[in-house]
């Protein structure tokens, strides 16, 4: 897990009005590894992930306090741009969401929005985005189509092509599974593994074995506080803190 | 996980304490039928081996089916692992008495070679580390694991005088006690491999319950 840091969170907290949705937390997204963040729901690990692209932004009546680092930079800076961070920082919902558009069009909004005018450079990031997303094969004649037409499963790859085309240095995973079958739970696990070569991956999930699986460390929260956090192995079979213990064993409450 | 899962668990835990008390029973019904010279006894070790092995394979297949349709973490996939473990350590044991019966049977029809004292001392030492190690495991207990991995080196040396007294006053000087000097030897060996498996019973309990290995690392122990 020695990797350089490539995100950091610094004395994070967080409220939705009144709600302190997160209470002081500390963290370290290492570089080309898989950070998992599980814990119950409610527990601020879905608002956590959130911070990392200014996403939170969105949400009225929030405030926030501590310093999200991407690299050297504060990300929260005045001088910085949201949609810039939300460029390098992508991310991937738990309901795949493709534009009513087609295939093509989906994953060239993205460069297209971003000023990319040069066609054959766009087709040539589009086509490579989809590869990388494992989804090439099953689309390649038929890029034309509406994207409304795909799998569940294909959808979800197609947003992850999507944001893969824009080039992101970290991609952020919330819950990308919760709505698949087990196929394609599998097929998205896999390509996790295979794009955490060239990217910082966060995932959000609820299924444990799925962090178990996919993941290098591991993070429990809990109402609001990061209880633990570890490499994989160590929290699945050795937990320190009897919370995750308790929590990762089922016998929570 | 719920309610089931726990009943599950216990029960499994239920059967490896079963499975100790028969590797338990043999050990001690062995070496019984070596003193008393009971070729029944023996005879009864050799038979009774069929159900402890039967067991094991209950024991094995309940674990697996554990970890499948579970996906046990933490503290109870230590639990689940380490017994698998400890069902095979306890049916080697339970192996180690039909060896001793079979030893006791060769004998049995012949004049004893000399009175045994020795050999029934280390048996009592082997039987005292099954009786330890399988409580450490039921109750997760570290001290008594840690004292099952302290007594092995009383049992290494008694093993060492046994075999000293029967090769160099026996054997050596009299070549035709080997046969049945050679099957002495053998018990002694088979007593001290028990107490070899229970201390590996007891480093599973110490990994069970503090998830750390001190198996070929004595050094954590201190």
């Amino acid at each position: 897990m020695d990797n350089a840091i490539k995100m950091q969170a610094k004395n994070v907290d967080f409220f939705y009005g009144k709600n302190h949705a997160l209470k002081n937390v500390n963290l370290d997204v290492y570089a080309n590894k898989v950070t998992a963040m599980i814990g119950p729901s409610g527990c601020g690990k879905s608002t956590f992930i959130r911070l990392f692209n200014r996403m939170n932004e969105l949400v009225l009546h929030t405030s926030f306090s501590g310093k999200i680092f991407l690299d050297d930079l504060e990300i929260n800076s005045p001088l910085v741009d949201a949609v810039d961070i939300r460029r390098r920082v992508g991310m991937v919902f738990q309901k795949p969401n493709p534009f009513p558009k087609s295939i093509f069009e989906n994953i060239s909004y993205g460069l297209e929005v971003n000023g990319e005018k040069d066609k054959q450079f766009i087709e040539e990031r589009v086509i490579e985005s989809i590869k990388k997303a494992a989804l090439w094969e099953e689309v390649k004649d038929r890029l034309k189509e509406s994207a409304l037409k795909l799998s569940g499963g294909q959808q979800q790859r197609l947003c992850i092509a999507r944001c893969l085309a824009v080039k992101p240095e970290v991609i952020l995973f919330d819950e990308p599974c919760a709505s698949l079958d087990p196929i394609s739970t599998g097929k998205i696990e896999e390509l996790i593994l295979e794009l955490k070569k060239d990217y910082t991956i966060v995932i959000v999930t609820h299924n444990m074995q799925q962090a178990a699986r996919v993941s290098d460390s591991t993070a429990f929260f809990l109402l609001g506080e990061l209880i633990e956090f570890g490499k994989t192995q160590d929290i699945f079979t050795k937990p320190r803190d009897s919370k995750t213990e308790a929590y990762i064993t089922g016998r929570f409450g | 996980m719920g309610k089931h899962f726990d009943e599950e668990l216990r029960d499994l835990n239920n059967d490896i304490l079963k499975m100790g008390v028969f590797a338990e029973e043999a050990i001690y019904r062995s070496i019984e039928a070596l003193k008393n010279r009971d070729k029944n006894m023996a005879q009864d070790v050799i038979n009774n081996d069929r159900s402890i092995d039967e067991l094991e394979l209950i024991v094995d297949e309940k674990c697996l089916d554990l970890i499948a349709r579970h996906q046990p973490m933490a503290g109870d996939l230590r639990f689940i692992t380490t017994g698998m473990k400890i069902n095979a350590e306890l049916e080697r044991i339970a192996d180690i008495a039909v060896d001793i019966g079979q030893r006791t049977l060769e004998i049995v029809d012949k004049p004893l070679l000399k009175p045994l004292i020795d050999i029934p001392k280390l048996a009592e030492i082997a039987q005292n580390m099954i009786k330890m190690s399988i409580d450490a495991f039921i109750k997760g207990d570290i001290v008594l694991a840690k004292k099952v991995l302290a007594s092995d080196s009383g049992a290494d040396q008694l093993r060492n005088v046994i075999q000293k007294e029967l090769i160099e006053d026996y054997m050596v000087k009299d070549s035709t006690t080997a046969p049945r000097a050679v099957q002495l030897l053998l018990i002694a060996r088979f007593l001290e491999r028990i107490c070899d498996h229970t201390t590996n019973i007891a480093e599973d309990v110490i990994y069970m319950v503090q998830a750390e290995v001190v198996k070929h690392h004595p050094e954590k122990l201190k």
